[in-house]
């Protein structure tokens, strides 16, 4: 049992920290976030030289890295920076991806950056619940597939070169890769609340090639949970840097606003509140800790940890979220600070890959086996 | 990072658990199990048992009797003899006192009274409360005047957990009543024999004197039961409360007591189904075991990062603050389980050698007193509102 990083995975916290700090202020940050991108080609590329992207891909990819640390340590770092670039859709295909057979070509898109991908899992109406799809995709006369359907709120979608889409096949579940440029593919973007861009995605009797598909049946069902706990590990550490963010700025106001002649930490009234916000941060990171270590574990036991730390943080983030903006009063309400974003993001945390009530009846569900 | 316990970790965790399996009695682990009130005999009996092993004093140095464990050893340890229903360790004497005079005691103290805590010579009893010092404790009143080479206490002390048992108390007094508070205490160990002592039981709200009061009047100490420096034991006070916090958190007993409540839930019924179907239940249920998953890497966490294995410091307060609110709605939880057989209480029945018809689910008896006692949790220890007055200070900096 050792709960320090390795040195290497240190190393890179160390270097994208440092890139982070000097590169993506948070001005920077709501200047891409407001562009019409919802993303910077330029820092993506730069942050896939520096070996991002290869430290969240598994060695069949290409990569040196994949594992639930791998991600936690790169992940904390952007939530730091509240880095809005098209992060959580290469963790994700990472694991979709696993085996990388006939993929190579992607893969080393994937690595230097050339290709974005995004993952396409949730509809329309259908909330959290991977298994409610009617997106359909039929066998074409030329042995290919045609997909038509849609898909709800996906983030960073019009930046994806590749969108990975759960379909409906006669068999079951099926995953294919769907090129962002064939016909019949359209994409109604907009901004989100938190920062950055999500998008519908709406599919129209697309034609694919059958390699597309990557995974059906059982097998896709297992897939796409693999890659939505890696998704949640990613958010999770995303989280905790953030929290981490929100802890420190909101102790030094509390240091330094004087109200009544005395700072106001000097009130009891808040300082409890303020050790709670700190309890529950420290139980929040064991629960990212668990869900990381549980990555490769069985499913069930990978499944119970990212459904808790899914648990664990819709409950703290909200908390930390409401109260840090409490504690500030009127300043925290306003655009100008930097808290009230980092703020915002961790709510929204909340609102992907299945929310707190969602994980929490997923934990019950998966606790009878 | 790496959160799996290694080979070497699943080996002792097995050799535990063989030695739990061979020396645990079962009569006693079924008292244990079922609730039931154990005798001093109980206790004195299977610190023995440890003591055979050398188990009893988990964290002491192995010069002074300890077992040399790491700090994933000492967990574990823990974690297993509350699964196995064991009596937990009596805590005054081997993890209160222990670690004071290890790190402030003389060599001479430490020669004298460590073997005796090991051998069960000696029960020890705390004297830090007093009626007029709770959370204030450094309020207190109770003077140990020197005359010639002995302390003449006057004063009383009270929440004395097991007092009516000891030997021996471990005592803050004032040796200085000019200094201001903190100041001007000292750490005085006390004969409970000693002419002038009084002990009365405070009877408690589940109907049970597990607390005492202890009178002082003109006891006379002998100077070299005087721990560490004169007005200086304000620093062993806190330095043991760290460990008293850290015990207090109890993530062993919080696993056992949820498997307990877990099979309570699937056997009590609520509309024709367990009561571990019910989606209300359910959802209070998994989220306390969500919070004890959580609490069990932060308290690996905090004791993996305190130095040389020791007790953690401020961060003692925030395992002490979270592992009593999971204790306690644990405990909550294993009482509204039970829904109107929540209510007959036959104090006998918790006795050992009880004949009489049990009311309601054989499990039923203790749950509700259990659950009263357990407000204490919050309580005592340095209560959960004065936890957050240290972390506000110490680890917040505010």
């Amino acid at each position: 049992m050792d709960f320090n990083h390795s040195e290497d995975r240190r190393m890179l916290a160390d270097t994208l920290r440092r890139f982070l700090a000097e590169r993506y202020s948070l001005d920077t940050r709501h200047r891409i976030s407001a562009s019409e991108r919802g993303y910077s080609p330029e820092i993506w590329g730069e942050l896939a030289a520096l070996g991002v992207p290869a430290a969240l891909l598994g060695e069949p990819l290409g990569g040196f890295g994949g594992s639930g640390f791998d991600l936690m340590v790169v992940f904390e770092a952007l939530g730091r920076a509240l880095v809005v670039e098209p992060f959580l859709g290469l963790a994700m295909v990472g694991r979709l991806l696993a085996d990388g057979a006939g993929r190579a070509d992607l893969a080393s898109g994937l690595l230097d950056g050339t290709q974005i991908a995004a993952v396409a899992l949730y509809e329309p109406g259908a909330r959290y619940d991977l298994t409610n799809v009617t997106t359909r995709a039929e066998r074409s006369a030329t042995g290919g597939w045609t997909l038509s359907g849609g898909k709800a709120v996906v983030p960073q979608l019009e930046s994806a070169t590749r969108i990975v889409v759960s379909a409906r096949v006669d068999t079951g579940l099926a995953l294919f890769i769907v090129p962002r440029d064939a016909d019949g593919v359209s994409i109604k973007g907009y901004p989100l609340v938190d920062g950055g861009r999500g998008g519908e995605l709406v599919l129209q009797a697309v034609q694919l090639p059958a390699d597309t598909r990557i995974a059906c049946g059982d097998d896709a069902l297992g897939t796409i949970e693999a890659a939505v706990a890696a998704g949640i590990v990613a958010l999770g550490a995303e989280a905790v840097g953030i929290l981490d963010v929100i802890k420190d700025s909101t102790l030094d106001y509390l240091r330094t606003r004087v109200q009544f002649g005395v700072p106001i930490g000097k009130f009891q009234a808040l300082q409890h509140r303020m050790a709670t916000v700190a309890i529950e941060i420290e139980q929040a990171r064991s629960a990212v800790i668990n869900a990381a270590a549980a990555l490769d574990d069985d499913r069930l036991a990978r499944e119970r940890a990212v459904s808790a730390a899914k648990v664990t943080l819709g409950r703290v983030g909200t908390l930390v979220a409401e109260e840090s903006i409490q504690l500030h009063g009127g300043i925290g309400m306003t655009w100008e600070l930097p808290l009230p974003h980092f703020a915002k993001r961790l709510i929204m945390i909340g609102h992907q890959l299945g929310d707190e009530d969602h994980h929490l009846e997923r934990y019950v569900r998966l606790g009878r086996g | 990072m790496n959160v799996d316990f290694t080979a070497e970790d699943i080996a002792f965790r097995d050799e535990v658990r063989a030695f739990l399996r061979e020396r645990l009695p079962k009569a006693l682990s079924e008292k244990v199990r079922t609730g039931k009130h154990l005798t001093k005999e109980d206790m004195v009996g299977w610190h023995a048992i440890l003591e055979s092993r050398r188990w009893l004093a988990s964290h002491w140095p192995e010069e002074w009797g300890g077992p040399g464990w790491s700090v994933v050893q000492r967990y574990i340890f823990d974690v297993e003899i509350a699964l196995a229903h064991a009596p937990r360790i009596v805590p005054f004497g081997v993890n209160m006192l222990g670690p004071v005079l290890l790190k402030y005691g003389s060599d001479e103290q430490k020669k004298r009274w460590l073997p005796r805590i090991l051998d069960g010579s000696d029960w020890w009893c705390q004297g830090y409360s007093e009626p007029g010092a709770g959370s204030d404790l450094a309020n207190l009143k109770t003077q140990a005047l020197r005359d010639g080479d002995h302390y003449v206490v006057n004063g009383q002390k009270t929440w004395t957990t097991l007092g009516k048992y000891a030997d021996m108390i471990f005592c803050l007094v004032r040796t200085d009543p000019s200094a201001k508070k903190q100041k001007g205490i000292s750490f005085l160990l006390i004969d409970m024999k000693t002419p002038g002592i009084e002990v009365r039981p405070i009877v408690l709200l589940d109907g049970d004197a597990e607390v005492s009061e202890v009178f002082f009047t003109d006891v006379r100490v002998p100077v070299e039961n005087l721990v560490g420096d004169e007005n200086l034991g304000w620093t062993y006070a806190k330095y043991l409360l760290t460990y008293e916090r850290t015990n207090i958190a109890g993530v062993g007993a919080s696993m056992a007591a949820l498997d307990q409540l877990k099979e309570i839930a699937r056997s009590e019924q609520k509309d024709g189904k367990p009561l571990a179907e019910d989606p209300q239940f359910a959802a209070r249920l998994a989220r306390v075991e969500i919070e004890l998953e959580n609490m069990k890497t932060t308290s690996l966490r905090v004791l993996a990062a305190a130095a040389h294995g020791g007790a953690p410091g401020a961060e003692s307060s925030m395992l002490k603050i979270r592992g009593t609110e999971i204790r306690q709605e644990i405990s909550s939880l294993a009482r509204r389980a039970l829904g109107p057989y929540a209510q007959p209480f036959i104090s006998q029945a918790l006795d050992e050698g009880f004949t009489g018809e049990a009311i309601g689910a054989d499990y039923a008896a203790p749950i509700a007193s259990q659950y009263f006692n357990q407000r204490k949790l919050s309580i005592f220890g340095g209560s959960n509102e004065i936890q957050r007055e240290i972390i506000t200070k110490t680890i917040l900096e505010l």
